[in-house]
């Protein structure tokens, strides 16, 4: 084996370096795991498979579970849940939290929200670290530094039993934006831009990290969005190397370290970046000059353009994805040739753990001050913690998404997948913050165009798919 | 977990690329607190409509394939969420294999935590079995695992690589909850070392 100080190492080297209890000879590793996040979808399975073999939580102290995914969103929920199933699931996170004794914020608690929202709001999530979660927006936390993952059900029973799961290590790809972004383009638009440039496939067996001007200079609730989609682009990981905008975002947090622990883990913090002449197995640059606001127009993120362009026509493709892009014309309803910006909506979904911070709810108040919604087009604002919900209120942001026609909803996953009754009805078509456009993602026969927080909000004034750059230089 | 050793069925076409998560079992099946009974509600969205009437024309309701064991697909096979509920609605439908030029990662991982197999060969020999599982129930392919090979009915052989520790646990049947537990002192003795090294984590 080679000396690692030797041989220059990537962030993701580092960090994989550090969390290695034992190799095998074939390179399998046994990881240790630094947090583990739990929600109700993807737990039940697994706690009940420890209470089956008589085994326990290992580590209950790194372990932090919150309902998100079926939690209702009307202000109305402290009733509780109507549909059955979901209320089963939520009550069986509530019991196997108490039970096993791990860190928990049920529904009714100020700090609940999702899960990938509230890690790193609360502290939780930390440079340096691994994070894993039985839901594949883990990536998100990646945003900090940290090697963060989506796991299955099968890999959270592992982690709840050992703090560890077996893992070989992936390959090195950088994603490096240069220059600086338009006024209008956001983090969103950039990592629409990355996917479509990588395709939805270019990133697996990858880890990501996003490096550039561009990235450096986003706040750290832009990078959670860049980081959260990297599995839209088939990385189970992303990676922004810490830096003073992170330490500023997670010093005083209730869980970050405090003090002497502070300063040493400050220190410790500062040697995570990627050395000079360090391997990249793979590397794509895009200029933040060339990015525009960007939308989808398909049933996979990588279906993603400029606002400028057109439906593209299926045969403009080749091999499987003309099919593929035959299919999702039809399920979306258009027309190749169609101007994106003449596609017309009927709702607007603003939320997620893609863009449900405040940074996003500022965004899309800004564009909605003193503006209606068109006629016929609903629209719903989920903030993405409890907290965030709390931080908007003070601000004002509430009343101006109420006065443009908005529903002001209690946090959670919401119609990002709907599972709780917040979902689009068929043929409806949604102008959307989320991460996913996937045929029935957001409700049966549901249409989804994903984009910025301050372009679903532009569209939702206009009634259809707007260029932010034209609509903010109108007067509201 | 069920061992998997050789497995003789037949194979449904599935050439559509990037078949995600959410069209193997949409989110309204993921409320289970069980890993069993996912079976029928398989592909739910493309294989029922809103009555709940079979559509003919997809693939697993066609006589041929209703008791298929084999999935020939598109490329970045299982792409989208995490949710395990994927595999175990396959295998609870009869699904033991899965061959793609790609899957997506977390799926490809869960695959085999399950019992099931998902085979990554060329573009050209995707192909090949893509146009024999087109031939139906008579078409019956043949997956070896302890020799890494995948058999069309008309005898054309295609070898495939997989990780040596994988295969292993799935030949036996192996809980890999059980190994890593035999680990327990390499795991104690690192945490020490990172109360040490870094304590505020």
């Amino acid at each position: 084996m080679t000396n690692p100080a030797a041989t220059p190492r990537t962030l993701y080297d580092k960090i994989w370096d550090a969390h290695v209890v034992e190799q095998s000879e074939d390179g399998t590793c046994l990881l240790y795991i630094d947090r583990h996040l739990v929600h109700e979808v993807t737990s039940p399975q697994a706690f009940e498979g420890l209470r089956m073999t008589g085994r326990k939580v290992h580590a209950p102290d790194r372990t932090i579970a919150v309902p998100d995914h079926n939690v209702p969103t009307t202000l109305d929920r402290q009733k509780g849940i109507d549909n059955e199933e979901s209320r089963i699931q939520v009550d069986a996170l509530d019991k196997n939290a108490r039970e096993f004794g791990v860190h928990y914020y049920p529904v009714n608690d100020i700090r609940q929200g999702i899960v990938h929202i509230v890690g790193p709001e609360q502290g939780w999530t930390l440079p340096g670290m691994t994070v894993v979660c039985g839901d594949s927006h883990t990536a998100t936390h990646g945003a900090f530094g940290a090697l963060a993952h989506g796991i299955g059900t099968s890999e959270v029973e592992h982690v709840l039993a050992t703090q560890t799961l077996i893992q070989k290590k992936s390959k090195n790809m950088k994603v490096e934006v240069t220059g600086r972004l338009a006024p209008g383009v956001t983090a969103k638009d950039v990592v629409l831009a990355i996917i479509a440039a990588t395709g939805t496939a270019g990133g697996t067996g990858y880890v990501i990290e996003y490096c550039g001007e561009v990235i450096r200079s986003l706040s750290m609730e832009g990078r959670m969005t860049i980081c959260n989609m990297a599995i839209e682009g088939g990385a189970r990981a992303g990676l922004i190397a810490p830096d003073e905008t992170t330490f500023a975002y997670v010093n005083g947090r209730p869980h970050a370290p405090k003090g002497a622990q502070w300063e040493a883990a400050v220190a410790w913090w500062r040697t995570l970046f990627t050395e000079e002449g360090a391997h990249f197995d793979k590397v794509l640059t895009l200029r933040g000059e060339d990015i525009a606001p960007t939308v989808t127009w398909g049933t996979s993120p990588e279906d993603a353009l400029p606002i400028t362009a057109d439906v593209p026509a299926p045969e403009s493709f080749t091999g499987g994805k003309i099919e593929a892009a035959r299919r999702s014309l039809d399920y979306m309803g258009l027309t190749a040739g169609t101007k994106l910006t003449d596609i017309t909506i009927d709702a607007v979904f603003i939320g997620s753990c893609t863009n449900g911070r405040i940074e996003d709810l500022r965004a899309a108040a800004d564009v909605l001050r003193g503006r209606k919604l068109a006629t016929g087009v609903r629209g719903m604002v989920v903030p993405g913690s409890g907290l965030v919900r709390a931080q908007a209120e003070e601000e004002g942001l509430d009343q101006i998404f109420i006065d443009a026609g908005f529903e002001w909803r209690l946090a959670g996953c919401s119609m990002c997948l709907g599972m709780n009754p917040d979902q689009l009805v068929p043929g409806e078509r949604c102008a959307a913050t989320s991460n996913r456009n996937f045929e029935g993602r957001q409700g049966y026969k549901g249409r989804t165009h994903l984009m910025s927080p301050a372009m679903a909000a532009a569209a939702g004034v206009a009634g259809h798919l707007v260029d932010i750059r034209e609509f903010a230089a109108q007067p509201a | 977990m069920d061992k998997f050793t050789t497995l003789t069925g037949i194979a449904a076409p599935m050439p559509l690329v990037n078949i995600d998560t959410d069209m193997i079992i949409p989110k309204q099946f993921l409320k289970t607190i069980k890993r069993s009974g996912l079976g029928v509600n398989l592909f739910d969205e493309m294989r029922y409509d809103r009555e709940g009437n079979e559509l003919p024309d997809f693939v697993l309701n066609q006589p041929a394939y209703r008791d298929a064991q084999i999935l020939v697909a598109g490329d970045n096979f299982g792409c989208g969420s995490s949710r395990e509920h994927a595999p175990w609605a396959l295998l609870d439908f009869g699904i033991r294999a899965v061959i793609s030029t790609s899957f997506a990662d977390i799926f490809f991982n869960n695959c085999f935590k399950n019992g099931i197999l998902p085979i990554v060969l060329p573009q050209e020999a995707v192909d090949v079995l893509m146009e024999d599982a087109r031939k139906g129930a008579n078409a019956r392919m043949v997956v070896d695992l302890e020799n890494q090979t995948v058999s069309s009915s008309d005898g054309q052989s295609f070898h495939f690589d997989i990780d040596p520790f994988r295969k292993h646990c799935l030949l036996n049947g192996l809980d890999d909850i059980g190994l890593t537990m035999e680990k327990a002192p390499a795991i104690d003795t690192f945490e020490q070392r990172m109360a040490q090294a870094r304590p505020w984590i």
